[in-house]
């Protein structure tokens, strides 16, 4: 078990070892979102900008005009929410190659409760045109999505984690945004999942097979732009859709595959996620159980929907 | 029972009291943050006295069991991570049973780890996101003026907290407004995640600021009695214009490590042999 921003932290240092235009900026959080390392080594491309994320995002636009690649980083629920109409307007608009990287998304944040637990920021940044969703599942795909996020040109939202979450690929696995990936093969339901919920799929998946049912895991890292073409063969062979996102059930991952099939190919759909509420205090897996994210969900979903199978 | 609001003359005797009000707070907050396992006990610790006096020295017009009750003056925390302090003197003030600090940040608690108006009584506003705090309660003061009611809004906010946006637009507008019913204390400890606040993002000179956007501004020890009480009853009294009480206050106030280390006790709470000797030091 390893914690996804960790795993950024890493590949931010090394990027700005491979590309001297890459830059971070940070509002007061640099100790959390792990931009300590890049800092020490690279002190007159790193930015603290203090308690500011809208400001913090216009410079990051700013900087990207002449020539920068800036990884803007906070929590989730500033760097989408409080900054959310300066990514809209500044960077969104006219595409600028800005990356938005957050930490503590979702339930996982823990403790601190619901003030801090962004369960809408992936719904805030799909509807903006222009802006690319990744969402990091582990530790390796959160290293692999950051590589994968600097390369590409144009704005990205990258959704990271706080707490650690169980390993699903092996480390130095490479990730192309806009491709799921198949993590299990299996014809009855597919589960489409991102973030931690990957790992609670697969695990899932484990339980379903003893009860003879055969799912297919499917990690949609890149909610936007959302892999069309896998969805669709993947609902036409299974009949039968899970979503799985540690995300509030509108807007998110859920709603980027529901209006996907309805136009495409209808199929039945259980969505796994919050249900319109917030979260509270407590600890992390406290909290995925408590609001129906957690492996025992999948499980008891993935039967539903098969069941609604015609 | 509703509090009458009067300031207190501070005595040899009533300042003894007060420091001991204080005490028990400081030891409130180490117990409940230990239990916890998490939370921020660097500007709890460090405003308990401002928020002793506050609360002990006649400055809130309230009735704990009668929370919603529509004469009362309003605190407001917009730094609302230092909430244990708060919860230690809502507690001690009889809003909800003091049992409820021993779930504080667990599932189900009644005492979320930044404060939230719908779970918990006698908090004004649900905080915790920085900046919003002091906007809120420049609202409650423009509609309570409106209303034609004689009450104080005090607004409270940490100085890292002021390098965000929001704080200087409420400013801005609090002086347009004249609004005379509405402070703000803001904690200056130097002190905020990443460091002091002159190396993450330099404040000074801070009363300057407060100032020129229009505020009676007092510059106090936040330690310091006799200067909280005298600037808060000069806070009520001033007729035109908001004030700005600039509290300089330590970090972790009152435990030896934490007021050493100072920013490093923003968000990290002590362990067990680390809380022992806190409490040991507060005389628990
Ligand atoms: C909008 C927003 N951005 C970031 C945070 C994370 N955060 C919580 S406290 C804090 C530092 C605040 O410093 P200060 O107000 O001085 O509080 P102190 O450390 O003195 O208690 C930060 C950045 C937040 N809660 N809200
Ligand atoms: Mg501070």
């Amino acid at each position: 078990m390893r914690a996804t921003r960790d795993a950024f932290g890493v590949a931010l240092l090394e990027l700005g070892r491979e590309n001297p235009n890459v830059v971070a900026l940070t509002a007061d959080l640099g100790g959390s979102v792990k931009t300590g390392a890049f800092a020490k080594e690279f002190p007159d491309r790193f930015f603290q900008m203090g308690v500011a994320e809208a400001n913090m995002v216009d410079v990051a636009a700013g900087m990207s005009t002449a020539g920068k690649i800036p990884f803007a980083t906070t929590f989730a629920m500033f760097g989408t929410g409080r900054a959310w109409e300066s990514v809209r307007n500044t960077i969104g608009y006219p595409a600028l190659n800005v990356k938005i990287a957050c930490t503590h998304s979702g339930l996982g944040v823990g403790e601190d409760g619901a003030s801090h637990q962004s369960l809408e920021d992936i719904a805030l940044m799909r509807v903006i045109p222009n802006v690319t969703v990744c969402v990091a599942a582990d530790y390796a795909s959160a290293y692999g999505l950051t590589k994968a996020v600097a390369a590409h040109k144009g704005p990205v939202y990258l959704r990271l984690g706080r707490p650690k979450v169980v390993d699903v690929y092996k480390d130095g696995e490479k990730f192309e945004i806009g491709k799921a990936k198949i993590i299990r093969e299996g014809n009855d339901v597919a589960i489409i999942a991102c973030g931690p919920q990957v790992g609670f799929a697969v695990e899932a998946a484990d339980e379903l097979k003893k009860a003879g049912i055969n799912a297919t895991v499917a990690d949609f890292h890149t909610i936007k732009p959302l892999d069309e073409e896998t969805l669709v063969a993947l609902a036409k062979k299974c009949g039968a859709v899970i979503t799985a996102e540690d995300h509030n059930v509108l807007g998110g991952l859920g709603g980027a595959v529901a209006e996907t099939l309805a136009r495409t190919h209808p199929t039945p759909i259980r969505f796994i996620g919050t249900q319109d509420t917030f979260g509270e205090s407590g600890d992390p897996d406290a909290l995925w159980r408590k609001y129906g994210v957690h492996v025992a969900d999948i499980v008891k979903a993935a039967k539903e929907a098969i069941a609604a199978k015609a | 029972m509703q509090v009458e609001e009067q300031a207190m003359k501070l005595t040899a005797e009533s300042e003894a009291e007060l420091k001991e009000t204080a005490r028990k707070l400081r030891i409130e907050v180490i117990k409940m943050l230990a239990r916890a396992g998490s939370g921020h006990p660097g500007g709890s610790l460090g405003m308990a006295d401002v928020f002793t006096c506050l609360y002990w020295g006649g400055f809130v017009k309230h009735d704990p069991k009668n929370p919603g009750w529509v004469e009362r003056d309003r605190v407001v925390l917009s730094n609302g991570h230092i909430c244990p302090i708060l919860y230690a003197v809502l507690a001690e003030r009889g809003y909800f049973p003091h049992e409820w600090l021993d779930d504080l940040r667990q599932l189900g608690a009644h005492l979320q780890g930044h404060p939230a108006m719908q779970k918990t009584p006698g908090v004004e506003l649900s905080t915790g996101s920085l900046g919003h705090g002091v906007c809120g309660g420049l609202g409650m003061a423009l509609a309570e003026r409106q209303s034609k009611r004689d009450t104080h809004v005090w607004a409270l906010l940490g100085d890292g907290e002021i390098e965000e946006g929001l704080p200087w637009e409420a400013f801005m507008a609090a002086s347009h407004y004249k609004a005379d019913n509405f402070t703000v204390i803001i904690d200056r400890n130097d002190a905020q995640i990443d460091g002091t606040t002159e190396d993450v993002m330099s404040l000074e000179p801070l009363d300057k600021k407060m100032e020129a956007f229009g505020f009676h501004t007092l510059v106090i020890d936040g330690h310091d009695y006799a200067q909280i009480i005298g600037a808060m009853s000069e806070a009520k009294a001033t007729k035109g214009k908001p004030t700005a009480i600039i509290a300089k206050t330590i970090m972790g106030k009152g435990v030896s490590y934490m007021e050493k280390d100072g920013y490093k006790w923003h968000g990290n709470t002590p362990n067990k042999e680390l809380a022992e000797k806190a409490l040991k030091e507060l005389g628990a």
